[in-house]
């Protein structure tokens, strides 16, 4: 049916109108910002692209984006694997969960940046500080949601388990984990941004490799194109990551 | 008390007792951490000598002026992009990405902009709350019910008068919500600033202590900021508190 396709391309374009207008917002806005404040402040968005390609193609930068990788990796598996440990324990028990929960509140709101020279102090200088550093801001987030996901399950589905006499392994697949796992994606996408910061936080403030180490030596000694240019390759990385769960997250709420 | 308070705090209270008694028998060297007990020392010594009171009122200022006015423009935008639903839309990726942006990179253009002042580190505080409170209030916006906006048209009530009187009190939940956040990204942001490129505040003191292994100025300061933090959290939490309670249950 040829309407019937037609329409369905229409809808697809449109699907990719919003965000083509927002790139074009930013970077329209970018280059106003440029001939505003100048060469001192920032650079604009064509001759960051170009510093950004030409530093992707060095030799002597692609260790540094190696390292903040495996530091981020290594800090977000560790935040998704025991912040979702924490919230299920914290989500299945109720009277643990009354008990953890203000407390896991009162840690998300608290300056965890503050916390760095305690880190560093225990961890030293180095990788395990940095995953260490990641891994603190994203597990609190991901338990939340966890939590909150396990206990806002509608009762009416595990009576109707016990009703099928499902047994528990069963019940935790087909059940529990489909209910709970759109809020639990929300808690992991979450925990990516805060991981993410976290890593590059402490690569700025204890490492001497990595994006962040990179990032504030730039700083210190104000280079802007490479500021600049660092920034917008760790903006487009997140963005991406965070759209593809941002996607997954919606078609899992969808389908409820 | 309820069962789950007197647990939690017997929790909270072995978990810094055990700490105390690790310091205090060296398995915890005291280059690494000082004992709680120390540690609350150590911040009644600060605060009595008066010798850091000028870098706190500086921090705790800039901190308060960024709360202030990310309390102030973040209603203000939700409202305005809950009335433009299309700007909304093609925004939201924005915000969804906004807290995996390293805020902190683009401290050198603020300084360009806003001077060498403190302005930006305000700024820096601001840019981060800010998005907190925006996000949180479009979130309890968009569960209005339609009919308290029906019940308004009937009052030919006004565009503001509607925003003002019902939006964002029926918001107040989620707004308060972004509110506790804003609070600490506000912390967050001021003391990162600090920690970067400053030569006073808490931020700087802290970071100056560490490179010096000043244990003993170190941590009582870090101290200070989470009790300051959690104590104005605190606080938001009566007032909402207090705001609710006019609520019947719904």
């Amino acid at each position: 049916m040829p309407a019937h396709a037609a329409s369905r391309s229409i809808e697809h374009l449109a699907r990719w109108r919003d965000p083509a207008l927002l790139i074009l917002i930013v970077l329209a806005a970018w280059q106003l910002l440029y001939w505003y404040a100048g060469d001192v402040a920032l650079t604009p968005p064509l001759a960051t692209f170009a510093q950004l390609g030409d530093m992707l193609l060095s030799p002597r930068f692609l260790p540094h984006v190696q390292e903040t990788l495996l530091a981020f990796a290594q800090g977000f598996a560790i935040a998704v694997l025991l912040g979702l440990a924490i919230g299920v324990t914290l989500g299945a028990h109720k009277l643990t969960g009354e008990v953890a929960e203000p407390i896991l509140v009162a840690l998300y709101s608290i300056p965890k940046v503050t916390l760095y020279p305690v880190i560093l102090l225990v961890f030293g200088i180095g990788m395990p500080a940095k995953v260490a550093f990641g891994a603190i801001q994203g597990i609190v987030p991901v338990s939340l949601f966890a939590l909150n996901a396990i206990r806002n399950i509608k009762p009416v589905y595990t009576k109707t388990a016990r009703v099928l006499r499902l047994p528990p392994s069963r019940l935790v697949w087909h059940v529990i984990l489909p209910a709970a796992l759109p809020e639990i994606v929300t808690g992991i996408r979450v925990g990516f941004s805060l991981t993410l910061i976290g890593t590059l936080l402490g690569e700025m403030f204890g490492a001497q490799r990595g994006l962040g180490y990179l990032l504030l030596q730039a700083m210190t000694l104000h280079n802007v194109k490479t500021i600049m240019a660092l920034t917008t390759l760790l903006v487009i990385a997140a963005a991406s990551v965070n759209a593809v769960l941002l996607a997954y997250e919606r078609r899992l709420r969808e389908r409820t | 008390m309820r069962r789950a308070t007197v647990i939690r705090v017997a929790v909270l209270l072995v978990a810094v007792a055990i700490l105390e008694v690790l310091c205090r028998s060296g398995v915890i060297a005291n280059l690494t951490m000082i004992p709680p007990s120390a540690m609350i020392a150590g911040l009644a010594d600060i605060l009595r000598s008066g010798k850091y009171n000028a870098d706190i009122a500086v921090t705790l200022r800039n901190v308060a002026i960024a709360i202030a006015l990310s309390m102030l423009a973040g209603p203000a935008l939700a409202i305005l992009l809950n009335r433009l639903p299309t700007v909304r839309r093609i925004l939201d990726p924005l915000f969804a990405t906004y807290y995996a942006i390293p805020v902190y990179a683009f401290y050198p253009l603020l300084m360009v902009i806003l001077g060498l002042g403190d302005a930006p580190q305000i700024a820096v505080g601001f840019l981060l709350a800010v998005v907190a409170v925006l996000i949180n209030t479009l979130n309890g916006l968009d569960r209005m019910p339609p009919v308290l906006l029906k019940v308004a048209r009937m009052h030919r009530m006004g565009w503001l008068e509607i925003a003002w009187k019902i939006r964002l009190p029926f918001a107040a939940p989620y707004v308060f919500t972004g509110f506790k956040l804003a609070v600490a990204y506000a912390f967050v942001g001021v003391i990162g600033a600090e920690f970067i490129t400053s030569s006073r505040g808490i931020g700087y003191e802290i970071s100056y202590a560490y490179n010096n292994f000043d244990n003993a100025v170190m941590y009582p300061m870090i101290l200070l900021i989470l009790v300051i933090a959690i104590a104005v959290n605190m606080s938001l939490y009566a007032w909402e508190r207090r705001l609710l309670a006019r609520r019947t249950p719904q």
